[in-house]
């Protein structure tokens, strides 16, 4: 027995409106109101993620509208004078296309593919890790096998293995429309393995405990000792990497959009737009490459910061 | 120690079976390689030809023999796209890979480990804070973006380097290499600077979480309730103990570099097998895909054993034999 | 009057903790002799193990001293900058920690750990520091030290890695010694060798022992005088006898009256009569498991033999219906494996489990009288209660899978009745486990065994994670509801005092054998195996007070 401040005996009687205060004072507020960056982190990805969900409200302009776009309009510079008199903001693009609206509606394409793959790799993931940890032997190691190898190789490759293949097994005339959906299945595929590991570990540690045990000996059927008692308590590290991997699903997808193997041009997420943007780069016109650029950045460093923040509220003992 | 090697030699081998396998059947069933390699103007009779002499006909268990046995032969077949032996097209582009990843990872090493040691010693300092918050950033910043970047910088603005390309290489033998000339050495700067900065962010944290976890145990206390010099107590017992978890994690980082060369080689046109490989995926030219799948795997595999022995080399609860891995 | 080695003056140690600061030790002061043993006891959360980090330097960040002097030899030592700090551990104070398995690197010889300690201080070189570390380990006691001081730490034992442990302390002559908690993680008759290794060592090379633990009969057993702490604070100070005999003050004479000990006790159970083996509530017949040894999941595919290890060894024994049968031993004697067969985790090798006529591993049937009938109460009450469940879900689980009660108003109403049983507020039944004490939780623990209304409880360790005065508490409790219920008890522990006052026939367990069993005051008084007898001897108790 160690003598730390947490050990004295807390006094059961607790009132009402304390409640509030104990979530207030709780480890995880704490670290938040204490730590700046987190609370700008916050802030950040909240604006680019309504900015996201809203586009087809809030956007300026539909960049994808052929009946508003205006090919004179072209390579106007932030800020500068169009030929049509519009103003935009971030300037616009060889097709006349205002940035600022493309990098809202590409955002809305690179969040949705981030998200839907990282609850894909979630669901794959904690399901194979809570049964693997829970019932041990065989399947276990074969799942961690499997999961091992996998993590090996850079998700990207995986993801772009998946993508080829699916690109074979469809028929050309429907692969833009399944592009996004193949774009989801590969980064989810190529991510689940983390989540596997993470979950697996977990389940094993808690597998252990006697809370299990008195349930077993209540002859508490398996699936739902693992989903109501084993699943709550593991939830602490699936957050962690579940933020951690949507900015590594978000990244992921703008690679593969960069190169040239995800979604379609008609639909370009950030990746896409900065694929097109490196073209303009070094005759002058940066400003196409530059303020994609500058969102994915921004979105992947909040949710990463955000990832990080949590890792270190959930696990205080790691500072 | 021998019984040791000879498992883990097993366990690799079925490995490469298993991703055989895998390539096998991305090789045999993604898309029609008959029609693939006939193109569109050939007649049913050509079709059957091919097919026949392709041994598409064969039962399911041949082909995969074959496939295995014309693999470990180095003969994945031809090149959809390019109309040439798949292996004769990895050989040509794989020095220009090696030199490059083997670049970037020193880079990663050097810098990662030293960074790590560094920020896990000195908490809660400027540097460390400074270090910790640039480390994030890399992460944040995909590798696409940081070439971008640099060609951006170095190349377009400064004009110090070279955006794209390996420049000069010389011959040696089969080996084209570019690490001779100057050009070639230039060139390489850029990309291998790119290459390394994931790696290194992450080798760089997981030095640093490693260790802080190590300096928390009860043996570290122990050291220093015996009165241990500080010196000692971090680089003798800290480090030692940190590069037991260190090593596994690292080597698996460094082996995935080749494979993550993809995306550099690809911005700064890079003459490798990665930029190869995302070619072949674009238009799935499956052949390659499947040659590349085996020949990444094959690294894998082969850091991987160099990472048991290095294991068994530093941790003598391991050369007791008592445990059989991790 | 001779100067004391250690003297503490007002010690203050505080610990920042969000907004407010924890004061862990709270103007605490005592001195130490030369040669002196001083006992430093308290429950946990006393602050003894701080006032030991205080003295050698070793306080974890943001833990700081916030006043108060230390003064080694009438040198003061606590304001000293961390540089001359570092000087003095190890050369004039050494420290022994609890857990020896965790103390030493496990990268590194003994050999190379005890000469890097040794050159660290002294002037010798390779060789001589290599002959003195030998000869330190003779000292303490290592066997064949000249050939073992090459074997890394894993090859020892966890006895053995202490008195290593105790050697690297002592190794540079210090003045003084730390020993916290020096015992606590060894078994009991390990414990007695290591407490004599720690004494000798000590009064050879003249170091005094500042002696922290929790454990009043190692302390009765070992020490000159103690220091009884309390929250921070010194309660009491003076001789072991004076303390245990006739104790002043409020706190620790109920401290002395809560330690049980294997002396028969006014209030202890009554031994069992001879027990009609066939008509007994509980029997358990020649049980056997065995478990397999080594091999991964793949390997075990693989045809070929495994090594098998028998842990449970044809354990008989039989318990009366209202009776508590104490199965005692240390660790890797298979009582827990035991419990865990009789409870239905694990599935018996051979032998057979009855509980009132019914086979517990005979297909569902049997089950389903299992769960009817058996429950259990764990060790560790921090890891049995889902950290995520209210405490009335918690109590609720066993009435709703059995199908006891289901309607929701129903549930709540005999919740509320069970944390009345176990002298609780009905009113905490919709806090979570973190809100409670160990000693609390461990009631809720109780209160979900009691929820399905069982007539047998297997208690694994029940009070073995609580302090003394918390442990005593809990048996009461234990007790009155024996009573009121009628329940059967089997009592596994490692502590032969709790076992002598809570049981009425005792089992004695080594290497999976049951070497020993019968009424309790025959086992305790007049003990027939020899394995019995050096438990008995070994056991420190504070009847044994010098």
């Amino acid at each position: 027995m160690t003598d730390l401040p947490h050990s004295p005996e807390q006094p059961v009687a607790a009132a009402k409106p304390s409640r509030w205060r104990n979530f207030w004072r709780s480890d995880i507020v704490w670290s938040y109101r204490r730590s700046p960056v987190t609370i700008v982190a916050s802030i950040v990805a909240t604006l680019l993620i309504l900015m996201a969900v809203f586009a087809p409200w809030i956007a300026p302009y539909n960049p994808f509208n052929p009946a508003t776009l205006n090919l004179m309009d072209g390579f106007t510079p932030p800020g500068g004078a169009s030929y049509s008199g519009n103003n935009y903001l971030l300037g616009t693009d060889n097709q006349g296309r205002d940035v600022f609206s493309t990098i809202m509606y590409g955002s809305r394409v690179s969040l949705f593919v981030g998200v839907l793959a990282t609850l894909f790799a979630m669901v794959v993931g904690v399901g194979l890790g809570l049964v693997a940890g829970y019932v041990g032997g065989v399947f276990d190691a074969i799942i961690m096998r499997v999961a091992d190898v996998q993590l090996s190789f850079p998700a990207i490759l995986i993801a772009l293995l998946i993508f080829g293949v699916a690109r074979g097994l469809i028929p050309p005339n429907q692969q833009e429309g399944a592009a996004v959906w193949v774009l989801i299945l590969a980064i989810g595929l190529a991510n689940w393995a983390q989540f596997a590991r993470t979950v697996r570990g977990a389940t094993m540690v808690e597998r252990q405990k006697d809370y299990v045990a008195a349930a077993r000996i209540l002859g508490v059927n398996p699936l739902l000792i693992l989903l109501r008692h084993v699943l709550p308590n593991v939830v602490g590290p699936v957050l962690v990497i579940g933020t951690i991997g949507l900015a590594l699903a978000i990244i992921e997808e703008a690679t593969l959009s960069y190169l040239g193997v995800g979604v379609p041009p008609t639909q370009p997420s950030l990746g896409t737009l900065i694929r097109i943007g490196q073209q303009f780069l070094f005759s002058g016109e940066w400003w196409i490459l530059l303020f994609p650029a500058i969102t994915l950045v921004l979105l992947a460093l909040s949710v990463n910061l955000l990832g990080d923040w949590l890792r270190d509220a959930l696990n205080p003992k790691l500072r | 120690m021998l019984a040791f090697i000879a498992r883990r030699l097993a366990q690799s081998v079925v490995v490469m079976l298993v991703v055989a396998f895998i390539a096998f059947l991305v090789f045999r069933y993604v898309g029609d390689p008959v029609s693939s390699m006939l193109g569109q103007d050939s007649t049913m009779a050509d079709h059957e030809a091919l097919r026949e002499r392709l041994g598409l006909n064969e039962p399911f268990y041949v082909q995969f023999y074959h496939f295995v046995t014309n693999a470990l032969q180095g003969q994945f077949g031809i090149s959809y796209r390019l109309q040439q032996p798949v292996s004769q097209l990895i050989m040509e582009r794989l020095p220009a890979t090696i030199e490059l990843a083997f670049a970037s990872s020193i880079i990663a090493l050097v810098l990662g480990v030293g960074l790590g040691i560094y920020t896990a010693l000195r908490q809660r300092t400027f540097g460390t804070g400074v270090i910790m918050t640039l480390s994030l950033i890399g992460v944040s910043l995909p590798t696409f973006l940081i070439g971008i970047g640099l060609i951006y910088i170095f190349a377009v603005e400064l004009k110090w380097l070279p955006s794209f390309g390996r420049g000069q290489v010389v011959d040696l033998g089969w080996w084209r290499t570019g690490l001779l000339t100057e050009s070639g050495l230039r060139s390489l700067i850029l990309p291998a600077i790119t290459l390394s900065l994931f790696q290194l962010t992450l080798i760089m944290r997981l030095v640093r979480a490693e260790m802080l976890e190590v300096l928390r145990t009860d043996y570290i206390r122990f050291a220093k309730a015996r009165g241990l010099s500080q010196r000692a107590i971090n680089f003798g017992h800290a480090l030692r103990n940190t590069m037991v978890p260190v090593i596994t994690i690292t080597g698996l980082q460094l082996g995935s570099v080749i494979a993550f060369a993809i995306i550099t080689e690809t911005v700064f046109q890079w003459p490798g097998v990665g930029s190869l490989f995302v070619n072949s995926v674009a238009v799935v030219d499956v052949p390659v895909m499947a040659a590349y799948l085996v020949f990444v795997a094959l690294v894998f595999v082969v850091i991987n054993l160099i990472v048991d022995i290095l294991y068994f080399i530093v941790d003598p609860r391991l050369r007791d034999g008592a445990k059989s891995g991790r | 009057m001779t100067e004391p080695v250690l003297s503490i003056k007002n010690l203050v140690v505080e610990f920042p903790f969000h907004d407010e600061v924890f004061t862990a030790v709270n103007g605490v002061s005592f001195d130490i002799m030369p040669g002196e043993v001083v006992g430093v006891v308290g429950e946990s959360g006393a602050g003894k193990s701080m006032t030991g980090s205080a003295v050698i330097g070793l306080i974890e960040p943001p833990g700081h001293i916030a006043s108060g002097e230390i003064r080694l030899k009438g040198e003061r030592i606590d304001n000293l900058p961390e540089e001359q700090k570092a000087k003095l551990r190890g050369k004039r104070i050494g420290m022994v920690f609890q857990d020896p398995l965790t103390s030493l690197n496990p990268l590194y010889t003994v050999g190379r750990q005890l000469t890097e300690t040794i050159r660290a201080h002294l002037p010798l070189n390779e060789a001589q520091a290599r002959q003195k570390a030998i000869d330190l380990l003779v000292e303490a006691g290592i066997p064949k030290a000249a050939e073992r001081i090459d074997s890394y730490p894993h090859q020892f034992s966890g006895g053995m890695r202490q008195r290593v442990v105790i050697a690297l302390a002592i190794a540079a002559g210090p003045e003084l010694i730390i020993a916290d908690e020096p015992t606590s993680a060894l078994d009991v008759s390990v414990q007695a060798q290591i407490i004599k290794v720690l004494k000798k060592l000590c009064s050879n090379h003249g170091a005094a022992v500042m002696l922290i633990t929790h454990d009043m009969g190692v302390i009765a057993q070992t020490a000159d005088r103690m220091v009884v702490m309390h929250h921070g604070k010194v309660v009491e100070t003076g001789t072991v006898g004076d303390i245990i005999r006739r104790p002043r003050e409020p706190y620790t004479v109920k401290l002395i009256e809560s330690i049980p000990t294997i002396v028969r006790q006014e209030g202890a159970v009554l031994p069992s009569a001879a027990a009609n083996d066939d008509k007994a509530y509980v029997q358990v017949k020649s049980l056997v498991r065995d478990f397999e040894i080594g091999g991964g999941s793949f390997t075990k595919l693989l045809p070929g033999k495994t090594e098998l290890f028998r842990a449970v060894n044809e354990v008989s024994f039989t318990i009366n219906k209202g009776e508590t049968f104490g199965l005692v031993g240390e660790s890797g004697s298979g009582k827990s494996t035991c419990a865990k067969m009789i409870v239905g985790l694990v599935r018996p090798t051979s032998g057979q489990i009855l509980v009132d006529g019914h086979d517990i591993w005979a297909g569902g049937k049997g089950h389903q009288e299992r769960r009817k009938r058996v429950q259990m109460i764990f060790q560790d009450p921090y890891a049995s209660l889902n950290p995520r469940w209210r405490v009335r879900d918690i109590i609720a689980e066993p009435m709703r899978t059995l199908g006891i009660a289901r309607n929701r108003t129903e549930v709540e109403h005999r919740v509320a009745a069970l944390l009345t049983k176990v002298r609780l507020d009905p009113g905490v039944m919709r806090k979570f486990p973190h809100e409670f004490s160990g000693g609390q939780r461990q009631r809720i623990a109780i209160a979900r065994a009691l929820s399905s209304q069982p007539e047998f409880i297997v208690c694994d360790e029940p009070t073995s994670a609580l302090d003394v005065s918390v442990q005593a508490q809990v048996l009461d409790l234990m007790r009155a509801l024996q009573e009121e219920f009628g329940l059967t008890y089997l009592l596994i522990s490692h502590n032969l005092a709790v076992v002598r006052q809570m049981s009425n026939a005792v089992g004695v367990l080594h290497n999976g054998v049951l070497v020993e069993k019968g009424p309790t005051d025959q086992i305790f008084d007049n003990p027939q195996a020899d394995y019995t007898r050096m438990l008995l001897d070994a056991v420190p108790d504070i009847s044994k007070v010098a």
